[in-house]
């Protein structure tokens, strides 16, 4: 059900209700849009005084996210044959020939694999204990998700000395394994608690009457617990993959040369031939683009209170 | 379709019992109602039988099989619910088909099409089958439900007051169509209520429930006309029986302490001086309500009508005695 308010609203008060939603919007839009601008700027722009917000548009930023580069004499490169590629073109304008790709590409995998896998994981586990603690009697149930609880009752980073020194011994410095379980570790209790909430208020009702029509616990959980439940998962996940996807302290910590993510690498491009602005932006953009996709996708989810309305009370 | 039986079967929830040592036998074809008030323990009895509470002791059969141990699924019962009685997320084809496509059935498709579309025609909702369940109405959702049940060809059916949450209209009707489906499928059915015009109107049997306890088994006709307790009496019948002292209306034997008066079986024209305090014409009836020495008796009148405050004299037809305990002498 939703709620009316008792007399319809005025055109007058849509107005000004839209316009303020609407200030709002672009105010806390401004970071975002301003890191899409500069990503599109030259490092000159990117730096000038006052901003420009005019300019013209070029992909340096891309070109210099992607590639490592090498300064060479101006004699060397007037010996070089024409370039046959628009960003060989960018490049050569600042007496310079591309090296080789950036580990922009690998970083953005290893935050995807760790990202996603922690997520999935989180939410796989998490989905699965908060219907045994919604549905069973499981001894010292309160206390044990207390414990669960309890671990987010410090910052994660209080314990970055112990688990790097436990990861060195284990082995999983600088694995994807190693981040997807820290990630998981940190993620879960949200996942419990949040999904548990979301569980109790399925009634135990659809289960027993799927018991009854010949399925068992397993497949009534798959076929009537978890299509309910989807607004709740999704939500979950939602919440999950940003944790892990802006993940730094740790990635910074326990991560290098094999399964570095993307945020402790993207700070490293400035120091790559200058203030590189632009590139920063660039990977920041594109940084932005899969917790974006993934909760527009599941934003029908989201709103959608599927659990509504079939059940009398 | 298959008799089922409990024997002394107790259920604990805690400090409390729910069924205490429960003897009952639900005939192969039988409609027997569990008539009792909330807490009387007729929903537990129901969970028992569906295998979704364990008995503390005693036990179930269906068809002669003991039932311990098995899972709701593997009794072979359907069981329609007060409420959250469709699967929300499913439309209500889907939810027709559910118990018809699982893996202890597995029926083909043609034949689940032709189950549901029957099943469809005689609920009267052919035309809502690919609506979702939600977008029914209250009446509708509960005839569907009634409906996932009747797709399988179970050993029982259980229902657990499916009717209550209708309108009077649609109840009444509902009660004539499970009545109707019941003789038609010879099916067994253990129906759950606490509202005694269903129990007489529908079973074959009803069986009161008091505190976890069968107080009395029997016909409807036996139920209302001879009961074993003033509680079973006073679950029976509307207006309420009057349960007076014994010696009220003049002589009564030795160990009674409680008299029984239908309100049909009060004489009026003779006999003790009451006062009318209150008329009610309800058309087909007319209830007076008297005071009689200090305690309220209801009775109905077809001949004489008298106004409130006037005197009429009542002598009692045919009571029924109970002795201090509450049981029928």
């Amino acid at each position: 059900m939703s709620a009316y308010s008792i007399s319809a609203p005025t055109t007058r008060s849509k107005w000004v209700a839209g316009i303020l939603v609407v200030t709002y919007a672009i105010i806390t839009m401004i970071p975002l849009i301003w890191i899409i601008l500069t990503a599109f700027k030259s490092p000159a722009d990117a730096i000038s005084y006052p901003p420009k917000v005019v300019f013209d548009p070029t992909l340096e930023g891309y070109v210099n996210l992607f590639t490592t580069r090498t300064r060479i004499s101006p004699e060397a490169l007037a010996a070089l044959p024409e370039p046959d590629t628009w960003y060989d073109r960018i490049v050569r304008q600042y007496d310079m020939v591309i090296a080789g790709p950036s580990k922009f590409g690998e970083r953005f995998v290893n935050s995807v694999i760790i990202g996603f896998g922690s997520t999935f994981l989180s939410v796989f586990l998490g989905t699965l204990a908060a219907y045994a603690f919604s549905r069973f009697r499981i001894p010292l149930a309160d206390d044990l998700l207390f414990f669960i609880l309890s671990t987010r009752m410090m910052p994660p980073i209080a314990v970055a000395i112990p688990i790097f020194l436990m990861y060195r011994q284990l082995g999983l410095s600088d694995t994807h394994l190693g981040m997807i379980l820290l990630y998981t570790a940190v993620n879960i209790s949200l996942a419990v608690w949040l999904l548990k909430g979301f569980i109790d208020e399925i009634p135990r009702e659809y289960e027993e009457a799927a018991l009854i029509d010949g399925y068992t616990r397993f497949q009534a959980f798959y076929k009537v617990v978890l299509p309910q439940a989807a607004t709740g998962i999704a939500s979950t996940a939602i919440f999950c993959l940003i944790f892990a996807w802006n993940e730094y302290a740790f990635a910074v910590l326990l991560t290098s040369a094999n399964a570095q993510t993307a945020p402790p690498f993207i700070p490293t491009i400035i120091g790559v031939g200058g203030l590189d602005w632009p590139a920063v932006a660039a990977g920041a953009t594109l940084f932005l683009l899969p917790v974006m996709i993934f909760t527009v996708a599941l934003r029908n989810h989201l709103l959608r209170g599927i659990t509504f309305g079939a059940g009398r009370k | 379709m298959a008799e089922v039986a409990l024997s002394s079967v107790t259920k604990r929830f805690g400090m409390t019992t729910a069924v205490s040592d429960m003897k009952l036998t639900i005939e192969d074809g039988a409609f027997v109602v569990l008539l009792g008030p909330t807490g009387a323990g007729k929903i537990t009895t129901l969970r028992l039988i569906a295998g979704l509470e364990t008995p503390d002791a005693g036990s179930v059969a269906i068809g002669g099989r003991d039932m311990a141990g098995l899972t709701p699924a593997q009794r072979d019962v359907a069981m329609v619910f007060q409420q959250y009685s469709l699967y929300p997320h499913m439309t209500v084809r889907e939810n027709l088909e559910f118990p018809l496509k699982s893996p202890i059935l597995r029926t083909p498709q043609a034949e689940i099409d032709r189950r549901v579309g029957e099943v469809a025609e005689v609920l009267r909702i052919p035309h809502k089958l690919d609506n979702k369940a939600t977008a029914l109405s209250g009446g509708e959702m509960q005839r569907v439900s009634i409906g996932r049940a009747l797709v399988r060809d179970p050993a029982v059916f259980l229902m657990d007051e499916p009717l209550s949450s209708l309108d009077a209209k649609l109840r009444s009707d509902l009660r004539v169509e499970l009545k109707r489906i019941h003789s038609d499928l010879a099916a067994t059915l253990l129906y759950v209520t606490h509202d005694q015009v269903e129990a007489m109107t529908m079973a074959s049997k009803i069986g009161v429930l008091h505190d976890g306890r069968l107080a009395q088994v029997g016909t409807p006709r036996e139920v209302y006309e001879n009961p074993a307790s003033a509680y079973v009496a006073a679950r029976s019948g509307s207006p309420r029986i009057n349960l007076l002292p014994a010696g009220l209306l003049g002589d009564a034997p030795d160990a009674a302490r409680t008299m029984g008066l239908r309100p049909e079986h009060i004489v009026i024209g003779d006999g003790t001086e009451a006062a009318v305090t209150r008329v009610e014409h309800l058309g087909d009836q007319t209830r007076l309500h008297l005071r009689l020495r200090d305690h309220d008796v209801v009775t109905l009148t077809d001949s004489t009508i008298p106004n409130a405050g006037e005197t009429v004299r009542i002598a009692p037809r045919e009571p029924l005695w109970f002795d201090a305990d509450g049981s029928r002498l």
